[in-house]
């Protein structure tokens, strides 16, 4: 933010409501409002209300992409790779091309810069697109691309393709213009074979922090490729004109695939428009335009007419993006009191063909220690690339972490939430965990075992960790027209978590409306560039900016209706939809009538999110890194069955932050999803590869397995109000961290019932046997 | 999918006539191209598991022959001796609140209500739940070209094979069957009635229906083109009759089970197993009837140790593959607690 911006001091309430408030004074710019009261002094912020869009979603009225149909719409498909490594030895698409209805065919993979003939990486991988009348033209013409292969050797999981004498995927001057790029991801590491890295990180002297540790734990954790299962494909509508470009797209950011279109394809941001209504999930998968999405754009400006391409279940499974597997070695060394001394975390990680499968800062961040040491390295395989998926690497990282920190406090003696008090310094999560332990009743946890007969039942938590993102290019538009509607306007996509729901009670708190009188148009380029669905941050960017708009709105009119009563504004109030004058009560006017004293038909304001009031921790480009990350503790209680290595979660207890809370009933519902996300990664869901063939032997819903509704958990979600006096509605995301600790927790609680800790995901039937009976036991 | 012709079958026998192929020998047929079966034309019931493998390219009739409306495959109807009588297009979810059933054949009954999901028993038979084609992920990928679908290699065996047979799993094919009900009916000693084109009817017994890759490597039962299932038989309830089903999953639902266990006892008045018949799922390529564990059942008196003992008598033949030894205890487990349920019962 510009420092010159003329600014005041305010007075703002920090703290965790329920343990009492302070104030603070900070420095906040002039135009934005004066501070929001805490929760239980407002009307509709900080009330559950039903989401905007239910009744549509539920009677069917919502208009997702795959809903789209424009005139003389083509339809396409994608031709892929049945080998995983090969070269092209001839591409034809003579026939295709000629096949009645096909309308243009395009190849995605070119010839290498030196001219020799291109590869092809993974089962899957596209290599050319057909658009055509119908689908079924589409795919028949699929069937006629005439293609020749020289197989390659292929190495498809971790532990092959680390091997000294396997084939690799990339030779060293390839690795940097590698197209695919996962998350996290750092840039210019070293290759060697199939390994890239290390991504280092070392603070003070790890040898010195293990030399003075009176207990060390060390582990090596493995965790699986697990696909994001959106229920709306990736799926896209594009439509070339001469002078602009229209495409509808189920994604997590409008205004970012606008920026990417235009850079793709040389166009002016201003001819791009990009329109998203009804999202069904992304999960970190749909951040960006694609090659699915150029894909499209490339056929309607070669067919001249709109093509539409939509992902079937079994190339969503097999090429949408995935979360990178991992293997970590992790080594924690601890004083007696419990203090940390040491923790040295190795990990490798393949994300595929792609770049970037770390696994996150949580272990170097979550706990004070002196001496840290963190190397991450990617494994390249012949698989399809690794995209960001919900609490990218920490999710991951979470699971090691938190059960080597748990056997941490066994060899200590400490009870878990006890030792997590010493090493701990969040006083956020210091009080998760007090809130927590008491509603699940931690105090009556027993040693592993403890219960006999062949089901056994054992508690366990774990900690999450997530930086608070914010998007600084995020921006919000508040009209009132004359006749006394409000609208709302941004290019904020709703990809399933409710953002519009946000949006109406924000502006309708500032403004003294109700809810349901404010009209919320997102999802759509024209409007002012909104924040992404993802990293947590969408509620964090783009409510401050809303409720400045609709303070500033609101200034507007009171100054209209103050010179039509020849009064100052400064002595007008609106409440439930009255305007009226604060030393004549009786002079009073509703709402439609104050919008009627505009000179104008419409005002408008438009405002960008402005800098956290006590600034970032960082910034860089878009986007910032709030002072304070965000925390959450969960609390599992399981059942194992010994006999059957089933485990049954029983119980959740989900303590998070996420600022100020604006709609409890959402917050419950993403916090639901996190955590159903987690017992489905924790217990099923697993990418199959065959290894022979490549081919991913799960690409549908009956064979990739995850969690249903039959047989889930009681979830009890306690959402802290947690006022940091940081922006005009302190509000954060919770999307990422509710779903960072489940599998930890879970793995933490199977160790309490059992005795056996189970270091590698998922935790299914066969795991818990071979660990509990060693392989071919014959007797029950 | 390909675009299909639709025809409503005018009986049971017309259906038969116009039938050219049965779904397994239409799959058979494909030998890895598209052009080859194209002609087919196929019987199609409920249609659960016959439109996911025209979806997934595995099967593309030209037409489809509609018998699901037919009348005189409905029903379940209580026979003059005692039996019951339930129509081949009866569903799964009719079948699951059934009283009659309910009382006199809980295996069943219980393997029914643990089939599937909710929406798919309203709408899946029971005779397509017996000819369902198995799971094996390798017969349902288009990309291989298995020994099952008539090609030349299965890809099981050197493969992931974490779902596939432990028992009569050498003979060239792996997959287990995937009928959970199937398990309960071989345990009661079900019949199944078919009617063929020319009007002939006959009448199996469960014991002969199923089929081995030893016998036959392409088919998982002795039906074939122009037959089709026009009632299943289950023999008169006695007093002395004991039934109970079990089945483990990773899932709780929706999901085909790793292992899942029917018993049949006839308990005489002085507690002792008159007839023992101890069916396993999700083991073999068929309902595999553990004849080891029946030997120790049969002529006892049903108490944990031998309940005990037969299950890991059962277990002892087993020959795991690469990636399926954890099967071993899960049944053997499943065995010893389904024995309790059926003995324990009333």
């Amino acid at each position: 933010m510009d420092n010159n911006t003329p600014k005041r001091d305010e007075l703002l309430s920090v703290g965790m409501a329920h343990l009492g408030l302070k104030k603070v004074t900070r420095e906040i710019p002039d135009d934005e409002p004066p501070a929001l009261p805490p929760n239980a002094g407002l009307n509709f912020i900080g009330r559950s209300s039903p989401r905007w869009d239910a009744v549509d979603k539920v009677t069917g009225a919502a208009c997702y992409t795959v809903d789209v149909q424009l005139p003389g719409m083509l339809f396409a498909a994608v031709m892929r790779s049945p080998l995983p490594h090969a070269r092209i030895r001839s591409l034809d698409l003579v026939a295709a091309r000629n096949f009645p209805g096909v309308r243009a065919a395009v190849t995605l993979i070119e010839a290498l810069s030196d001219g020799s003939a291109p590869a092809v990486l993974y089962v899957g991988q596209p290599i050319a697109a057909i658009a055509a009348e119908t689908l079924d033209a589409a795919e028949a013409a699929i069937q006629l691309i005439g293609i020749e292969f020289d197989p390659l050797p292929f190495a498809v999981d971790l532990d092959s393709a680390m091997k000294p004498d396997a084939s690799v995927v990339y030779q060293k001057n390839e690795v940097a213009h590698i197209p695919f790029i996962g998350f996290p991801f750092v840039g210019e590491l070293p290759l060697e074979g199939n390994v890239r890295g290390p991504n280092k990180m070392v603070q003070g002297n790890i040898n010195d922090g293990f030399s003075s540790a009176d207990f060390i734990v060390e582990e090596t954790f493995s965790t699986q490729v697990q696909t994001h299962c959106c229920m709306e494909p990736h799926a896209i509508v594009a439509d070339w004109h001469e002078d602009r470009l229209d495409v509808w797209m189920s994604t997590q950011f409008t205004a970012g695939v606008r920026a990417q279109l235009a850079a793709t394809f040389r166009l002016p941001l201003s001819r791009v428009r990009v329109r998203a209504q009804a999202i069904g999930g992304g999960f970190g998968s749909k951040s960006q335009l694609g090659q699915y999405g150029k894909t499209a754009v490339m056929l309607s400006r070669m067919a001249k007419a709109p093509v539409r391409l939509v992902y079937r279940r079994d190339e969503e499974q097999m090429d949408s993006g995935n979360r990178p597997s991992s293997r970590q070695h992790l080594r924690i060394g601890a004083s007696r009191d419990g203090k940390l001394t040491a923790i040295s975390l190795h990990a490798w990680g393949s994300a595929g063909v792609a770049q970037g499968a770390g696994v996150g800062n949580i272990a170097m961040a979550l706990y004070v220690c002196p001496n840290l040491e963190s190397l991450q390295y990617d494994v390249f395989t012949n698989t399809s690339p690794s995209t960001a998926m919900r609490g990218p690497g920490n999710t991951q990282g979470a699971f090691a972490l938190e059960q080597s920190i748990d056997a941490l406090a066994e060899k200590l003696s400490f009870d878990p939430v006890a030792l997590r008090d010493v090493i701990d310094l969040s006083p956020v999560r210091r009080e998760e965990r007090r809130l927590g332990a008491l509603k699940m009743g931690w105090a009556q946890r027993k040693s592993p075992g403890f219960d006999s007969g062949p089901v056994k039942r054992g508690l366990g938590m774990a900690q999450s960790l997530w930086p608070t993102n914010i998007q600084l290019n995020a921006a919000c538009e508040v009209r009132l027209w004359r006749d006394g509607k409000v609208e709302v306007l941004s290019s904020v996509q709703d990809i399933g978590t409710g953002v519009g729901t946000l949006l109406k009670q924000v502006v309708a708190e500032e403004l003294g409306l109700r809810p349901e009188a404010i009209e919320i148009r997102i999802g759509d380029t024209e409007f002012p560039s909104g924040p992404p669905s993802y990293g947590s941050r969408t509620s964090a960017s783009i409510t401050p900016p809303a409720r400045s708009a609709a303070w500033q709105i609101k200034n507007a009119l009171l100054q209209s209706v103050a010179s039509h009563w020849r009064l100052d504004p400064q002595q007008l109030t609106i409440q439930d939809s009255w305007i009226q004058s604060a030393d004549n009560p009786s002079q009073r006017m509703s709402w439609q009538e104050a919008a009627s004293t505009l000179r104008t038909d419409r005002i408008s304001v438009v405002t960008g999110r402005s800098d956290d009031y006590a600034g970032f921790r960082s910034s860089h480009g878009d986007a910032a890194i709030a002072l304070n990350d965000l925390g959450g503790v969960q609390f599992v209680s399981v059942a194992v069955d010994t006999q059957t290595g089933v485990i049954h979660v029983e119980r959740v207890v989900a303590v998070h932050d996420c600022g100020r809370p604006i709609n409890p009933l959402q917050i419950e519902s993403q916090i639901h999803g996190g955590i159903l996300m987690g017992i489905s990664y924790a217990l099923l869901e697993e990418r199959i590869i065959d290894p022979h063939t490549g081919w991913m032997l799960n690409p549908n819903f009956i064979d990739y397995k995850f969690a249903g509704p039959s047989g889930l958990p009681q979830i009890d979600v306690m959402v802290l109000e947690n006022y940091q006096g940081f922006s005009a509605t302190d509000a954060y995301g919770v999307a990422e961290p509710a779903n960072i600790a489940t599998a930890a927790a879970i793995a933490n609680a199977v160790y309490n019932a059992i005795g056996i800790r189970i270091n590698t995901l998922p935790m299914t039937p066969a795991r818990i046997l071979q660990a509990l009976h060693g392989a071919d036991r014959r007797t029950c | 999918m390909e675009a299909f012709e639709w025809q409503q079958a005018a009986s049971p026998e017309n259906a038969a006539s116009l039938a050219t192929h049965t779904t397994t020998e239409a799959m058979l047929s494909a030998q890895g191209t598209r052009a080859a079966f194209t002609q087919a034309m196929l019987i199609k019931a409920g249609g659960v598991d016959l439109i996911g493998l025209m979806k997934d390219g595995l099967v593309s009739p030209v037409r489809l022959i509609d018998i699901n409306h037919l009348p005189e495959l409905q029903g379940i109807s209580e026979n003059a001796g005692g039996g019951f009588t339930i129509g081949a297009l009866t569903t799964l979810a009719q079948i699951a609140t059934h009283a009659g059933l309910m009382k006199h054949y809980p295996a069943f009954v219980q393997a029914v209500t643990t089939a599937a999901s909710p929406q798919i028993r309203n709408r899946a038979t029971l005779a397509g739940n017996l000819l369902q084609r198995p799971r094996c992920w390798y017969l349902r990928s288009a990309a291989h070209h298995c020994l099952r679908k008539g090609g030349e290699h299965c890809f099981a065996y050197a493969g992931d094979n974490r779902y596939h047979a432990i028992l009569a799993n050498h003979d060239g094919c792996a997959i287990v069957h995937p009928s959970t009900p199937a398990t309960a009916l071989l345990a009661l000693q079900a019949q199944i009635e078919s009617v063929s084109a020319n009007g002939v009817q006959r009448v199996i017994s469960i014991d002969d229906f199923f089929v081995l890759p030893s016998i036959d490597l392409h088919h998982e039962n002795v039906l074939r083109t122009g037959e089709l299932i026009t009632a299943i038989n289950l023999p008169a309830p006695h007093h002395t009759h004991r039934s109970a089903y079990l089945q483990l999953g990773e899932k709780t639902a929706f999901d085909w089970p790793l292992a899942a266990v029917a018993v049949f006892f006839a308990i005489d008045d002085k507690g002792i197993c008159q007839q023992t018949r101890i069916v396993l799922g999700g083991a073999a390529p068929t309902p595999w009837r553990a004849r080891e564990a029946e030997r120790i059942i049969e002529g006892s008196k049903i108490d944990q140790n031998n309940a005990r003992s037969a299950a890991e008598a059962a277990i002892a033949v087993a020959t795991p593959l690469s990636g399926n030894a954890y099967k071993l205890p899960l049944l053997c487990t499943l065995i010893n607690r389904t024995i309790m349920k059926a003995a324990t019962s009333e």
